[in-house]
């Protein structure tokens, strides 16, 4: 197939700026490469950062101890999906019997949207098996999920109501001179479609959770990050850190770019 | 009896009276034309027909019943008044034919296989037969405003309402949606169009309404209000879109 002279002008164009972006980006990496080298500090840094031995011998066991972080993340998001779901159901209530409900899910979602996640792990972790409640219910994982669970779900439901209201109200309309009821219309039209718009919004938010379940270590928990902190005491080196920040990388960058790339996908469509 | 009788309606936005009073008779198997500038209240008038916007004074009785008192349930009330939009508002995430088995039901509770048949035989009877399982972003506008036209159908309401349905069609596919139209004409379907084609409501109108300022100006057969209107402002308004 022969060319239009736009398409050689542009493929011109486009080799020169990779040419550019290449050479630019090797300049960068030997400077770092050079520099950072000649910094004092840094044969010590490598020592307890970057250490090989440590590394291999540390590694297996991180990951036996991530396995618990993927656990906690598997029990707890179908909660916080079906939780958001509820409230920002709540939120959209009209009947004024029911107000309390509605009440209650706006005070919710701005007291759990409000606090640091951390906070909340803390107050709920501690605070209620301060209690003194016999086991199972003394947990740090059941409590510190609950705060996850909680936290996670008011933002999951604010998620859910602005996808609900970014449905045209001609949507409604339509449904409602069919004379399908208030909820049918809600389950039916409204509701499919504003949970395929905010896919995207809700996958970031489920990455940022996936993150999030290493605070529960400050609770107890030995998830991956408590285990790094472990072997850190015992070979008196940083290196399990680099190991547990490998590990989550290789989960959240793959799933960050598919959100991304979900959430392209997602305007295309709607331009 | 008239099937649909308007008496002194009246409809206000926030202090902006849109309509003003309006009374209207409608027949059953009659086809009335509503007329009028852009905001002089045609779709609002529509709306408040099938209860989509509440009635502030004013009554509207269907086959003799107070159907705009206030409380009244309307959901009964809207499944026997179907209503088509100027811009299709099918739903984008069901096929044509979920779109036409909604309704039935959810509404009526009917199976999908009770339901099936009549929505095939609508489909077929308006050329889609073969567009069932496509979705609406998958039709023509011609053809989503014809599966608006049958989800509404499904229905079997007593009267249709048509909101301006070809003004968001590009020209040749006007026609085709106007053929929908004449044929539920000879069915003796009850209808009410709001339209800026005027030779269409000229051919197939019993009765043309000339809406201005949220009130009924004049009201008469198409020959009289589009030949020889008798208001100064009906003339001024058919001058500018003749
Ligand atoms: N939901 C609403 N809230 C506020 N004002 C409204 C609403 N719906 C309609 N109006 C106003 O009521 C007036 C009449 O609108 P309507 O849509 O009924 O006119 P129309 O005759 O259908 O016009 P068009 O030919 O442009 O469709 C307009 O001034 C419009 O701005
Ligand atoms: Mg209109």
């Amino acid at each position: 197939m022969t060319q239009t002279r736009r398409q050689i002008f542009e493929a011109r164009q486009r080799r020169r700026a990779s040419t550019i972006a290449a050479a630019s980006t090797a300049g960068v990496l030997l400077a770092l490469i050079v520099l950072i080298p000649m910094a004092p500090g840094w044969e010590a840094v490598k020592r307890s950062f970057f250490n090989p031995e440590v590394f291999a011998r540390t590694f297996p066991g991180l990951l036996e101890a991530f396995l618990l972080d993927v656990a906690i993340f598997a029990w707890c998001a179908p909660l916080i999906a079906a939780l958001g779901l509820l409230v920002a159901l709540l939120r959209d209530l009209r009947s004024p019997a029911l107000y309390p409900l509605r009440l209650a899910a706006v005070v919710y979602t701005d007291i759990f949207r409000g606090l640091p996640v951390i906070l909340v792990i803390y107050l709920i972790g501690f605070g209620i098996p301060g209690l003194g409640l016999p086991r199972p219910w003394n947990s740090p994982y059941l409590w510190g999920s609950l705060a996850l669970i909680l936290v996670y779900a008011a933002y999951v439901a604010e998620v859910i109501r602005s996808g609900i209201e970014s449905v045209h109200d001609s949507q409604r309309a339509a449904a409602l001179s069919l004379g399908l009821s208030q909820s049918d219309t809600m389950r039916y039209v409204i509701l499919p479609q504003a949970l395929r718009r905010v896919v995207p919004a809700n996958m970031n938010l489920f990455i940022a959770l996936q993150k999030d379940v290493a605070l529960l270590s400050f609770i107890g928990p030995v998830e991956i990050f408590r285990q790094a902190g472990v072997y850190k005491s015992l070979l008196a080196n940083f290196t399990p850190y680099v190991g547990a920040a490998l590990i989550f990388l290789a989960i959240t960058i793959p799933a960050t770019r598919y959100a991304d790339h979900l959430m392209n996908r997602e305007r295309r469509r709607r331009t | 009896m008239s099937l649909l009788r308007l008496e002194q309606v009246q409809k206000a936005f926030g202090g902006n009276a849109v309509i003003r009073g309006v009374d209207l008779e409608i027949g059953a198997g009659e086809m009335v034309c509503l007329i009028g500038a852009s905001g002089s209240g045609k779709s609002t008038l529509l709306r408040l027909m099938n209860l989509l916007e509440p009635v502030d004074d004013g009554r509207i009785w269907l086959e003799g019943v107070d159907i705009s008192e206030p409380g009244l349930d309307p959901q009964p009330i809207r499944q026997r008044i179907g209503i088509v939009f100027q811009q299709y508002n099918l739903f984008p995430h069901m096929t044509a034919v979920e779109n036409v088995l909604l309704a039935p039901r959810r509404v009526r509770g009917q199976s999908r296989e009770q339901a099936r048949p009549s929505a095939e035989a609508l489909f077929s009877r308006f050329g889609l037969a073969d567009r069932m399982e496509h979705y609406p972003d998958q039709l023509s506008g011609g053809q989503q405003q014809r599966v608006a036209i049958i989800r509404a159908l499904a229905m079997q309401p007593q009267i249709m309402l048509f909101d301006e349905i070809t003004s968001a069609l590009d020209p040749e596919l006007v026609g085709e949606v106007l053929d929908v139209l004449r044929s539920l004409r000879d069915e003796g379907m009850t209808m009410v169009l709001a339209t800026h084609e005027m030779a269409f409501a000229r051919e197939v109108a019993d009765r043309v309404c000339f809406l201005d300022g949220g009130r009924i100006v004049e009201m008469g057969p198409p020959e009289q209000v589009l030949g020889h209107p008798r208001e100064a402002r009906t003339r001024a308004f058919l001058s500018r879109v003749l």
